[in-house]
């Protein structure tokens, strides 16, 4: 049913601003991007948000609506109490830049750390040979839409500003990715342990509750590297092994 | 009002959520608290002269009591639960999803996703005491044996002065024999150790089996925090109802 909305967006520059009230017409089927463009084309038409595909796909549209770190477009107005006014704000964990527009440039430097993927010699008759069976596991890190929800979501970097120490659970599951791939062989786990900062991460799984293309982050990307990690570092019995057969 | 910049910790418990983020760390606290003070209380009040099997008529055995390893300590003179309860204690406390509850619950650490945990300072689990969750794997070697002793159980529960039998008695056992079974066989570590580890399964020795090893244990694992609280209330339950009914407060109910 068509209605009128109370919207509260943060409006501001550099982390200096305030939060301003809009009370706005909304039809039936809008999520909460239109209702950001609406303000915008009837109301502060300098009102800044980054958005491009609509559609779920680009990443672009994240912000923290109602104290949730998500896409708005893919957050249904009639997914939200209509009866309480409707929080919008830009990710917390990323330096501000505008209105509803943080900089997430950072992200790029980490992703920049990860060795990439490094194939292994070909086989007798010239070619690469893997089975769908092997990459479906990593298949599934690469729905991964760049969206940082949960990089924004994440206490190690929202609430503890471990940026230079932690790479974030977009990164964990990239840097799985390559290297559970069957083909690689390439040895990441010395990174993911000192520079990528897996320690820091406790598995409280916000990453995997706030992730829009429903990657099981945590269970299959962060504990599977936890396991290795702990393989190499943390398994008495393994690491002597290791000692005593030089392997 | 100046918007939090990164590094910015939102005060303690506050955040901009509406809905009931507090429900779930809530009900899981009080869960581990009461948990942990009936076990705690029962492991240091064995009851009869065998405290293992609490009731004369019945085979039914306390989960908590089993097996008595007392026996091989000669002079131990305190409860044999006390030989036995690091076990699981140490198991559920270093558990992948043991770890998120409680650091939810019980440590604040953070209590929902997006809530405010103040200032303090955190290692997470890169330094003591939470370094030692890496340990967790050994704790699943050693629990294995326990999970033989309760399927040991399993089949004693249906035995009554030496007849085959069932009462309610009977489920209560069952059920915390299949949840502690399905707990064990769902946990992270063990998806790492039958096939998790491997990159190329068609490279490795016994990869396909290696393979569907992995997969199926991934199965399980989907719902292995449902396994976590079904099996920690059955365990509970299960020392709870043979306490009762060999003290003779409740009886037990008697199918055939
Ligand atoms: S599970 Fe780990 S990476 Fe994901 S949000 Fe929690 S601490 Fe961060
Ligand atoms: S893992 Fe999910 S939440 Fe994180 S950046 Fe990728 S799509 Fe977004
Ligand atoms: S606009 Fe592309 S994900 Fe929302
Ligand atoms: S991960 Fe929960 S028991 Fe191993």
């Amino acid at each position: 049913m068509p209605r009128t909305v109370k919207m509260k967006v943060f409006r501001g520059e550099k982390g200096e601003g305030a939060i301003h009230d809009y009370n706005v017409h909304i039809d039936d089927g809008m999520v909460v991007l239109d209702v950001i463009h609406r303000i915008q084309a009837t109301q502060a038409p300098d009102l800044a948000c980054r958005w491009n595909c609509k559609a779920g796909k680009c990443g672009s549209c994240s912000a923290e609506v109602n104290g949730k770190p998500s896409l708005m477009c893919m957050t249904r107005m009639d997914s939200l109490d209509l009866e309480k006014p409707i929080t919008v704000e830009p990710l917390m964990t990323f330096p501000h830049v505008r209105d509803l527009v943080t900089d997430v440039s950072w992200n790029y430097t980490v992703n920049k750390r990860i060795k990439p993927f490094k194939p292994k010699a070909k086989e007798a008759d010239g070619t690469h040979r893997m089975f769908q069976y092997e990459v479906d596991r990593v298949q599934e890190f690469r729905k991964c839409i760049e969206c940082y929800l949960c990089q924004t979501v994440c206490h190690v970097l929202r609430n503890h500003g471990k940026h230079e120490e932690f790479a974030g659970p977009r990164f964990m599951i990239r840097t799985a990715s390559l290297e559970m791939h069957p083909l690689d062989v390439e040895d990441r786990v010395p990174f993911i342990k000192e520079e990528g900062g897996i320690g820091f991460c406790n598995i409280t799984k916000c990453c995997t509750e706030v992730c829009p293309e429903h990657i099981h982050i945590t269970d299959n990307g962060i504990i599977p590297m936890k396991e290795r990690v702990a393989d190499r570092y943390y398994d008495p019995i393994k690491m002597l092994f290791r000692v005593l057969t030089g392997k | 009002m100046a918007y939090p910049v990164p590094g910015t910790r939102e005060p303690f418990l506050a955040t901009r959520r509406l809905d009931a983020w507090w429900l779930a760390p809530l009900a899981m606290g009080i869960s581990f608290i009461v948990f942990i003070i009936y076990a705690t209380w029962s492991a240091l009040h064995p009851m009869g002269d065998d405290p293992v099997t609490y009731h004369v008529q019945t085979n039914y055995v306390s989960p908590f009591f089993s097996p008595d390893l007392s026996k091989f300590i000669p002079g131990f003179t305190w409860s044999p639960a006390l030989l036995i309860l690091w076990i699981p204690a140490g198991f559920r406390l270093t558990c992948y999803y043991g770890r998120k509850a409680y650091y939810r619950s019980l440590t604040f650490s953070p209590s929902a996703c997006a809530v405010g945990k103040g200032q303090r300072e955190y290692k997470g689990e890169r330094a003591l005491p939470w370094i030692l969750n890496n340990l967790h794997r050994y704790f699943l070697y050693i629990i294995t044996a326990l999970v033989i002793f309760h399927w040991i159980h399993f089949f004693d529960a249906f035995r009554f002065d030496g007849h085959f039998g069932m009462r309610l008695g009977t489920l209560v056992v069952a059920a915390d024999t299949i949840f502690l079974t399905l707990y064990v066989t769902s946990c992270h570590s063990l998806r790492h150790l039958v096939g998790g580890k491997i990159d190329c399964y068609s490279c490795a020795a016994a990869g396909m089996a290696r393979h569907h090893a992995w997969k199926g244990v991934s199965i399980l694992n989907d719902k292995h925090n449902l396994y976590f609280w079904l099996s920690l209330f059955t365990v509970g339950f299960a020392d709870l109802y043979i306490r009762m009914i060999s003290s003779g407060c409740w009886q037990d109910v008697r199918f055939f």
